[in-house]
């Protein structure tokens, strides 16, 4: 159970980098996800049913959902239209574009080779998954966190903290959002890609709840590691994948059937953003307690002052 | 003497055609030689933040044009303008991305490339020389450069904005009233520090302010906005020998 939680916590890794991106980086939350994981997963089924290779056609999926962020991104930045919104028109007009691609709503692979197949064939399946998942997600993050090291990277930083001062000083402000848009959906088609491959089939449905997927990935990812170093915050997402798919593994073992899997996520979502929240709480209460402790007088000061904000993990501070 | 700024017959207007339609720039011609450091008064609403709103490109004029080191920037963006401009805003946040450190700050206002660099951002050498002008600021700023910003002060924030501006060398500093949400003291260290560097660099500098004695103090010009218009726009020796009591005549004019 958890051999098969770490391998598919892998594949779903890029999906939960992608929500990282947008939400964490750019502060923006994108609902394209619902539409490009299953066009990532549409797109790469499609190629290798049309004799692509798998590794041709995830690529080719990866490249899909950059450009379902690309839109997202003109809708956002060059026209003006709100970014969920924005997020919302092409999450929809993807469902017709994903109905277009694949023919039907649900299309199987045959004996198409998957890309867990170019793997030794000694290994088990599970162990063949994790292999994969470590090869695919170490690429991503190694490759993100060489871009966050450019200038460019800098820059798109900027953009999502401060986006004033960023066109103060001279970066092109939606150049950076659209670019930001489209490695975010890019990645989250990538994972849509590997769990077509992975589960054997497209769905159409198969993007449904993913944001909600994606945002507890996150967030449970922080509460393990939080730091403002980029490589850990990547890390993060990855323990945050993998964590969120043994919480899902575990509810189906106490007999939830699985139809009650997205309350479950919408659930596990709420109680993973009200704990660090409560955390905070307390651990400011405690802090406060022991800084007054220790004052020689404590009722001529004035240090009432620590009110910590309790604005919550989705403010992003 | 070389032109940086020309402004042309700017008008701008707020709601036109409602009720609330206010003609906030009418017919603005200004120009702003090299080496200028002028201060800009003027009373709240009498549109000194839009005219500089106009210049940093932040608003778009309804009319004329702008003429930025020969450039004709009236229609373009802030961060093609960023090329020869820098800016200060009066809220120390504004100026600087409070997530990232120190250390990223400087290295984005370094050089306003306007183009996609893939180069890797942190150069060996950069930390000492960036300690180095730090330690000019008097803030202790040197020793925080891994710092995120935002949990730096206001006045440490704002003088670190401050100096990012002057990094990029611009041809025009705009600092829109950077000294207001400054406690008194503060406020003052910054306005020496400002000054020190726009000499030293010998930077072109236009400063809204809202206190006179600044107004006066600092600067070789001294140009008064109101209601929409120029009123007063004196230099040199004609500026030296202005006092509190003729400004605050002025602005009963």
């Amino acid at each position: 159970m958890l051999i098969s939680s770490l391998g598919q916590g892998l594949l779903w890794a890029p999906l939960a980098i992608g929500v990282f991106i947008t939400f964490r980086i750019l502060d923006i939350p994108d609902l394209t996800t619902e539409g490009s994981f299953p066009f990532g997963a549409a797109v790469a089924v499609s190629l290798m049913l049309k004799g692509q290779s798998a590794i041709v056609a995830s690529l080719v999926g990866f490249l899909a959902g950059c450009l379902a962020g690309l839109i997202t991104g003109i809708l956002d930045t060059k026209l003006h239209i709100p970014s969920l919104l924005a997020g919302i028109l092409t999450m929809t007009g993807l469902y017709s574009i994903n109905m277009h691609i694949m023919g039907k709503s649900n299309v199987p692979l045959l004996n198409q080779k998957v890309l867990t197949d170019y793997l030794p064939a000694g290994l088990d399946l599970d162990l063949q998954t994790i292999l994969l998942g470590v090869i695919v997600t170490g690429l991503v993050v190694v490759l993100l966190y060489l871009m966050f090291k450019t200038r460019l990277g800098l820059s798109l930083q900027a953009t999502g903290n401060n986006k004033n001062m960023s066109a103060a000083n001279g970066i092109n402000t939606d150049s950076m959002i659209i670019f930001g848009y489209m490695i975010s959906n890019g990645f989250i088609a990538l994972s849509g890609a590997l769990i077509a491959q992975s589960n054997g089939y497209a769905d159409i449905g198969m993007g449904i709840g993913t944001i909600v997927i994606g945002l507890a990935s996150v967030l449970v990812g922080e509460i393990f590691l939080r730091s403002h170093n980029i490589l850990t915050r990547l890390i993060a997402m990855v323990v945050g994948a993998i964590v969120y798919r043994l919480l899902l593994t575990v509810a189906m073992g106490l007999g939830f059937p699985p139809d009650d899997l997205k309350i479950l996520s919408a659930i596990i979502l709420v109680i993973v953003i009200c704990v660090p929240i409560i955390q905070k709480r307390i651990r400011t209460k405690r802090q406060l307690k022991k800084y007054l402790e220790q004052m020689e007088e404590p009722d001529n000061d004035e240090s009432t002052t620590s009110e910590e904000s309790t604005k919550g993990v989705l403010s992003g501070d | 003497m070389t032109k940086v700024l020309q402004v042309k017959n700017l008008q701008k207007v707020f709601f036109p055609g409602t009720d609330n339609e206010r003609h906030v720039l009418k017919n603005i011609n200004l120009q702003v030689d090299d080496g200028d450091f002028i201060s800009v008064i003027g009373n709240n609403g009498a549109g000194k933040s839009t005219l500089l709103n106009t210049i940093a490109g932040t608003l778009h004029a309804d009319a004329g044009e702008i003429n930025l080191v020969s450039h004709n920037v009236s229609k373009k963006s802030v961060a093609y303008r960023s090329q020869w401009m820098s800016r200060v805003f009066q809220d120390p946040k504004m100026g600087t991305a409070g997530d990232l450190t120190v250390m990223q700050n400087l290295v984005l206002a370094q050089d306003h490339t306007h183009t996609v660099n893939l180069k890797w951002y942190q150069k060996k050498g950069d930390v000492a020389e960036y300690q180095e002008l730090l330690k000019t600021l008097n803030m202790g700023l040197e020793n925080f450069m891994n710092t995120q910003v935002k949990y730096l002060s206001g006045g440490q924030r704002q003088a670190l904005s401050l100096l990012m501006a002057t990094l990029s060398k611009p041809k025009l500093l705009l600092l829109d009233e950077h000294t207001a949400a400054l406690d008194p003291k503060t406020s003052h260290e910054v306005m020496k520090i400002t000054d020190r560097i726009v000499k030293k660099e010998h930077l072109t500098t236009m400063m809204i302010t809202h206190k006179m004695s600044d107004a006066l103090k600092y600067g070789n010009r001294l140009v008064m906005v109101q209601d929409g218009q120029i009123k007063l726009d004196v230099k040199g020796a004609q500026k030296d020998n202005l006092d509190t009591q003729q400004l605050l005549a002025a602005f009963e004019k």
